[in-house]
């Protein structure tokens, strides 16, 4: 079987994601830039594809596209859209942001052109069947398995989070 | 020409899907086969639901076009393609054209893994089940999007109530799912699968389906599915975001001709798509019945000549009620239509009893037998159940089915770790 993975597929899902994000910022509209959060949300599980993790794509898709975002709209749809059309978009804070880019294109820059040597060589690279396997194994194997704890973490944080946001809007509970 | 011969005849001889065997021109068969199955089942549905419905209710239901109101969905078709395409002045344009297109692409992209048999389906994604629920959830951007640009408070209102409803029955689902994909573990690797194959496949090896495993552990996992697939699907009982006696239509009030009947095939083919997870993840998918209780060579041979007599049947009805029809001159044409569909119906039947079709089309039939009583299920809630309060809606879905989930699943680890241990220490001590 030939691989997907070729460098068209690439392209166009990084211009996907490129201009789905630029859409996300310049857009007024904020469901409209919620639209574009999702298209540029897709073509990130399509690249998560193409390095052979479809595990990572797919819960990209149902976390994320899925649940996340419909959680976004569900806010967005409560706020009054007449109100924020009308607001300003961009705040003129130059000096800052021009030291932002600066700092972020020197970084791109800099992999681009010393990549191969920041970079190990190859790496660890799953075979397409045994991504949800290799995912698994970094979690929860007796010797492999580093990552529990970290990930014990995040969901405690999470909880956390999802408490401190029911005392907030619930004055008696 | 003759490579290309070649390369088409090629598929023939391998036990592979045609995503997996890389063929492109099998892929696009199989992807036309499975958008004209899915269509065709869509017009039966809306006229199996009319009149089901109505039988339940004492009434005919439509009778008036075609025998037995048998062409009524093609007249359907035709009025809604005909009929004005309004947009609102004051919805927004482009996100009001995009939302059925949304919709209808979540329903339909689905089918590309479902496992009509082992080499019957598009392709075969390792991450099958995950990729059904992850584009299935992709469905209801469309309708919270469509709600939203109708600029309109009914289909705001419906939207908002689809977009909580579909988000909390999904973690239920998802927590049944999962301890389906544990049983699937139970084997000498110790690896579990999330393709759709894989799943029957390790039913078909541990020689039971899921739903009677760990009785009754399977079966409440099954039934915890069996609910949510409902309100996921948006439909009676929990069809809140269109109900009509409230809410109009709910989200897609503002709709009307071709971009309403987009919504409409959409419903119906994602009752398809969660229906035929059910199917895979439970009933042992393409699967015939009772392959250990009647197994043997004349078994196997009863049960694929099922697809022909199901047909035949079909047929025999159509004959019994072209006896039935009126005699008067008006109803010639019905007759002898009526007939014809028989005729039909009939020559499908006796292809299907040849013995090279019998063997390729006797998984899909099992597949669609089992998928049909899905639907018919769907039909007989709407005819029974009245619908629920939101408040009651939201009360099964976090506070009965999500613990009840998370109890199955906790069960089914503990089962299926404890159970050899268990199994052994019972065979020391007896």
């Amino acid at each position: 079987m030939t691989p997907v993975a070729t460098p068209f597929f690439f392209y166009l899902l990084a211009a996907t994601m490129i201009i789905g994000g630029i859409l996300v910022i310049t857009r007024k509209n904020a469901v409209h830039s919620a639209m574009a959060l999702i298209t540029t949300l897709l073509a990130q599980a399509g690249l998560y594809l193409m390095l052979y993790a479809p595990f990572v794509a797919g819960v990209q898709i149902i976390l994320y596209a899925g649940g996340i975002m419909v959680l976004f709209l569900f806010v967005i749809m409560l706020i009054n859209i007449e109100r924020t059309m009308k607001e300003r978009q961009f705040n003129k804070q130059w000096l800052v942001g021009i030291a932002a880019a600066t700092a972020l294109g020197g970084l791109f820059i800099t992999v681009y052109t010393k990549g191969k040597s920041l970079f190990p060589a190859g790496g660890a690279s799953y075979p397409e069947e045994q991504n949800t396997q290799a995912v698994a194994g970094l979690l929860f194997d007796r010797h492999t398995g580093m990552y529990m704890f970290p990930f014990e973490i995040a969901s405690l944080l999470l909880l956390v989070a999802i408490i401190g946001a029911v005392v907030m809007a619930k004055k008696r509970i | 020409m003759g490579a290309l011969v070649q390369y088409i005849q090629s598929y023939l001889s391998s036990d592979l899907t045609p995503g997996a065997a890389g063929n492109w021109f099998w892929a696009t068969v199989y992807v036309l086969l499975v958008f004209v199955g899915l269509s065709v089942a869509v017009i039966c549905m809306n006229w199996l639901e009319r009149k089901i419905l109505a039988h339940m209710q004492v009434r005919l239901g439509p009778m008036r076009v075609g025998p037995h109101g048998l062409l009524q969905p093609i007249a359907d078709a035709l009025k809604l393609l005909l009929k004005e395409d309004i947009i609102p002045a004051e919805a927004d344009k482009i996100v009001f054209w995009v939302a059925p297109f949304i919709v209808v692409l979540a329903a339909f992209t689905v089918f590309v893994v479902v496992p009509f048999g082992p080499t019957h389906a598009i392709t075969d994604m390792n991450i099958g089940i995950l990729f059904m629920l992850g584009v299935s959830s992709l469905s209801v951007l469309g309708i919270v999007t469509a709600g939203w640009a109708s600029n309109s408070h009914y289909p705001l209102i419906g939207a908002l109530r689809s977009s909580a409803q579909m988000v909390s029955y999904e973690v239920a689902m998802g927590l049944a799912v999962v301890s389906v994909i544990l049983m699937t573990s139970l084997n000498a690797e110790g690896t579990g699968t999330l393709s759709m194959i894989g799943i029957v496949r390790a039913q078909q090896a541990q020689g039971m389906w899921f739903i009677f495993k760990f009785f009754p552990l399977g079966l409440i996992a099954f039934a915890i599915f069996a609910v949510a697939m409902v309100a996921e699907t948006n439909r009676a009982p929990f069809d809140l975001p269109e109900a009509e006696s409230e809410l109009t239509a709910g989200f897609h009030t503002e709709y009307s001709g071709f971009r309403w009947s987009l919504f409409f095939l959409a419903e119906y083919s994602a009752m398809i798509a969660v229906s035929s997870i059910a199917v895979t993840l439970w009933l042992g998918g393409w699967l015939r019945p009772f392959p250990n209780l009647l197994s043997g060579a004349t078994w196997d041979l009863v049960f694929s000549l099922f697809p022909g007599l199901a047909f035949l049947f079909l047929a025999g009805m159509c004959f019994f009620n072209v006896a039935r029809m009126p005699k008067h001159p008006l109803f010639k044409i019905q007759t002898i239509g009526l007939a014809g569909f028989g005729v039909v119906l009939g020559l499908i039947g006796v292809i299907l009893f040849v013995p090279l079709v019998r063997d390729r089309v006797g998984d899909i039939f099992w597949f669609s037998a089992k998928v049909a009583a899905f639907m018919y299920l769907y039909i007989w809630y709407r005819g029974t159940f009245p619908r629920y309060r939101f408040d009651q809606l939201m009360k099964v879905g976090w506070k009965v089915l999500l613990p009840t989930g998370f109890a199955v699943l906790i069960l089914t680890a503990a089962t299926a770790f404890f159970e050899p241990s268990v199994e052994q220490w019972l065979r020391h001590i007896l």
